[in-house]
């Protein structure tokens, strides 16, 4: 009985992780998706319409945390530079002054005054993809809107699945009358017409990315609590739990350590599904424009942007691949992350 | 001729080989028993005579009336299934379709292989439940699986297997699942129509003694090998291995000790009444009583079995004296000193650590996401907060050793234990506690026959050492009588008898007692 090999042991998470990665597609999705995210969080360092760092008559300015004025650089007003103006560009080539500009020459909403092309421009040197109907670049628009959406997506999900989980567990350790009156609670909750509210509350509200947030995450838990529910309803007459409650352990001690560790088989599996679902949410708000407010950068306004504009066909098409390529690569992880939790595939 | 003649068969799956080079014949007419402990490959070998595994890759032959069967293809195997060879399963509950009646899933069969109407099928549905002694053929043929009991499916399931008069009935673990005496009536009904029909009956089991009066010839299956066979008297009287001989005396020795003195009691026990409520109606409840008006009293180190059949009440009794029950119970329970059955659940939960459960299930019983150190240690730190984590880890390793595991298994989960060892780890979790109580659930019933007795008589060790007492509860006599000072007869929520384990078990006062002994004694009755 005591001669077992003392391997090296494997918790459950490891496992998970080792058959995961065994998933070649899967893996290397989540890898590229965590690339484009990294990329797109120093979007400032990538697409802006002011030098990272320059050298002008003997001194280092750093334009892109400083607002210098205009005059600074040999302007007429106290304005902020305009560095895409081409007399400041100048100013930069002269007696040894040089800039450093990032790669792409825009914010998401530079609007450049001294395009030579009318808007929306196609895509050129200039604008690598182009210009927007507004003369805004696109390849920033969707540098910034691809940001948005993943962290609005990441905290929508995270807000969901805290609140899911919550719900479910109560549900489904206590059952009984406890879980039949939150049922019927989120019956209700759920039939409210959820895009009517949005609608009602952005003309009452000033629109922003936080109230989107709010609203959203109020409706987004019910899928998931019932998931959670269930798991926690066929998990709480295990023996363990039994054993953990002949032990002493109280109701919360017993929920967190020993059921809700095996009652997450649902919720992991499903957060790459909801990361993609909460995505296209927020994508099809915006192209309504019920979204966020009018100026931030967003995949759903691009979309509008290319729908109004069919000539433009740079818009509509940029805009098409990354939303596809993103929610391409989510299910890929999803899928991958589902095959791994069924135990009864081999890594 | 030999009916069945398997030669130097090979199961593999994928890599793994578990069945490695099996022959035996099996004549016209016998009765072949295949015995080994679980994962032995008995169940594969006899699955693979229908062809049945599915992704197996086989070697050897298999010939059924002198033809091989192993090169046919799925077509050619399913004139063979249910018309040449039958098959009964464990579980007859999971192994009949619960959206259809008995009569329909008996008529399936008749109507497939032999061709016949609706109507003539119908009948000779009834004739065969009337043959393995269902009552009410007429009427039970139309009932549903759920509305019979664990016996009646059973038997439903027989009549499906003989619809076609097969030549040789394979039988997988038929009464593993059912109470001691319904065991004893389906092992008469296999006899009898083994009889009546002339089949051969190929006949997997655990349990060597069951088929002691049952066998022609019995096989023993180690590890995917036939380690020895022959005449049931032979290999009874003369076994040739010692791995048949460790199966042979897996009926547990006495181990009890016995007890000097009065002691004052340590759980006491009176009219304890346990029910359910089960829903009728919408808002309407209507009580089922699953224990009523129990009493027992239990001294310090002593062993109280709890013997009955599944569905008699023991498994609610002992987590209701324990207020671990989801009934509702009512009654005085006295523990140490303190009437428990009167006190909320957070005054009841520093008394937890002195009284503790140990389950049947030991896969289910641990939580599979946590390291063993985790498991044994989580009482400790609940109920010990003055040890710190160093000391904690000392508690648990000698737990550990006690149970006889070793200490460089702090860090593993459960998953890669076998059930014996799972089953040890259950009990350090409890041990090490040092409670005065331990009410063991069944603890052995789901473990090989070979590691049931070290089970127990680790249990019986540590119950002397550290003198624990015992509530012990489970359906098999021999356990009982193997480890209880005292013993109670449950049935239907009642207790029916109690006294000192030789008063009841030699010469029992009731009729159910008698009966229950009867059956146990069954397959050792010439010993």
């Amino acid at each position: 009985m005591n001669t077992v090999a003392p391997a090296p042991s494997i918790s459950p998470g490891r496992r998970l992780w080792l058959r995961f990665r065994s998933d070649r597609r899967g893996y290397w999705s989540l890898v590229i998706f965590c690339m484009l995210f990294v990329l797109s969080l120093m979007a400032e360092l990538i697409s802006n319409d002011k030098p990272l760092v320059a050298h002008y008559n003997g001194e280092l300015v750093f334009p892109i945390f400083h607002t210098y004025s205009e005059k600074k650089f040999g302007g007429d007003f106290d304005t902020p530079a305009d560095y895409l103006d081409p007399f400041i560009r100048d100013r930069f080539k002269q007696n040894g002054n040089w800039a450093i500009y990032p790669p792409n020459h825009y914010h998401y909403d530079t609007l450049n005054y001294f395009a030579k092309a009318p808007n929306p421009a196609p895509p050129s040197s200039e604008n690598w993809l182009g210009t927007d109907d507004r003369g805004r670049d696109v390849l920033a628009r969707l540098l910034y809107g691809f940001r948005v959406s993943i962290l609005l997506a990441l905290a929508l999900t995270v807000s969901g699945v805290i609140l899911g989980v919550l719900a479910g567990a109560v549900q489904g350790y206590f059952a009984g009358k406890t879980d039949l009156f939150m049922q019927r609670f989120i019956e209700i909750w759920g039939s409210m017409p959820e895009l009517y509210l949005l609608i009602i509350f952005s003309s009452i509200f000033q629109p922003s990315v936080l109230l989107l947030l709010v609203l959203l995450s109020l409706f987004g838990w019910m899928g998931l609590s019932d998931y959670v529910r269930a798991d926690f309803l066929r998990n709480r007459h295990l023996e363990y739990v039994q054993a953990a409650r002949a032990l002493g352990l109280s109701n919360r001690q017993i929920i967190w350590r020993h059921v809700l560790p095996n009652s997450l088989t649902p919720v992991v599996t499903f957060l790459p599904f909801r990361m993609s679902a909460a995505i296209l949410a927020l994508a099809s708000l915006d192209f309504l424009g019920l979204g966020v407010p009018p100026r931030t950068a967003s995949l759903g306004e691009l979309l509008a942007q290319g729908k109004n504009n069919l000539d433009a066909w740079w818009i509509a098409l940029s805009t098409f691949v990354v939303l596809t390529v993103t929610l391409l690569l989510l299910t890929n992880i999803g899928d991958a992350l589902r095959n791994a939790i069924d135990v009864r595939r081999r890594a | 001729m030999s009916l069945l003649e398997v030669r130097n068969l090979s199961v593999r799956f994928g890599a793994a080989q578990v069945v490695h080079s099996v022959s035996f014949d099996i004549a016209p007419g016998e009765k072949f028993a295949l015995v080994g402990e679980s994962g032995s490959g008995k169940t594969v070998t006899a699955l693979s005579v229908l062809k049945l595994n599915q992704d197996a890759h086989y070697e050897g032959r298999i010939l059924l009336d002198g033809e091989d069967i192993l090169p046919r293809g799925e077509r050619q195997m399913r004139a063979v299934r249910g018309k040449e060879v039958a098959m009964i399963f464990q579980e007859p509950m999971t192994a009949l379709n619960p959206l259809f009646t008995i009569g329909n899933q008996i008529a399936e069969g008749l109507m497939l292989h032999e061709g016949i109407s609706a109507k003539a099928a119908a009948l000779r549905t009834v004739e065969l439940l009337e043959k393995v002694g269902i009552p009410e053929p007429q009427r039970r043929a139309l009932a549903y699986p759920h509305q019979l009991s664990g016996g009646q499916r059973q038997r439903a399931m027989i009549a499906m297997a003989l619809a076609c008069k097969p030549k040789l009935l394979i039988a997988d673990e038929p009464t593993t699942a059912l109470d001691v005496t319904i065991k004893v009536q389906i092992l008469e009904l296999l006899n009898r129509l083994q009889r009546e029909e002339n089949m051969a009956v190929l006949m997997i089991t655990h349990d060597l003694n069951l088929v002691r009066h049952f066998a022609d010839r019995i096989g023993v299956m180690e590890k995917g090998r036939l380690i020895e066979s022959g005449a049931t008297s032979e290999v009874f009287s003369q076994p040739r291995e010692s791995y048949t001989r460790v199966l042979l005396a897996s009926q547990p020795q006495r181990l009890v000790q016995v007890l000097d003195g009065e002691r004052p009691a340590l759980l006491e026990a009176e009219h304890v009444r346990c029910t359910f409520d089960i829903r009728k109606g919408w808002f309407g409840n209507e009580p089922f009583v699953a224990v009523d008006d129990a009493s027992l009293l239990l001294r310090p180190g002593e062993t109280l079995g709890i013997v009955g059949e599944s569905g008699s009440g023991k498994s609610t009794l002992g987590l209701a004296l324990l207020r671990l029950s989801a009934a509702k119970v009512s009654g005085d329970i006295g523990f140490a000193g303190s009437n428990i059955g009167a006190m909320g659940e957070s005054s009841v939960r520093p008394l937890r650590a002195r009284m503790q459960v140990v389950f049947q299930d030991p896969f289910a019983s641990l939580s599979p996401r946590r390291t063993i150190e985790q498991i044994v240690g989580e009482g400790l730190a609940l109920h010990r907060p003055q040890l710190d984590a160093a000391a904690i880890r000392q508690s648990v390793m000698e737990a550990l050793q006690e149970v006889g595991l070793s200490v460089d298994m702090l860090s593993r989960y459960p998953h890669e234990f076998s059930g014996g060892q799972r089953q040890r780890i259950a009990i350090a979790r409890v041990l090490v506690l040092k409670p005065d109580l331990v009410l063991l659930d069944e603890p052995t019933s789901s473990l090989d026959v070979s590691v049931q007795q070290q089970v127990l008589s680790l249990l019986a060790a540590l119950q002397q050492r550290h003198g624990m007492a015992y509530l012990f509860i489970s359906h098999d006599l021999a356990v009982i009588r193997a480890m209880a000072h005292r013993v109670l007869v449950m049935k239907d929520g009642k207790v029916v008898e109690s006294g000192s384990a030789d008063a009841v078990l030699t010469q029992p006062a009731h009729a159910y007692t008698q009966k229950l002994l009867a059956a146990a004694d069954y397959a050792e009755a010439d010993r």
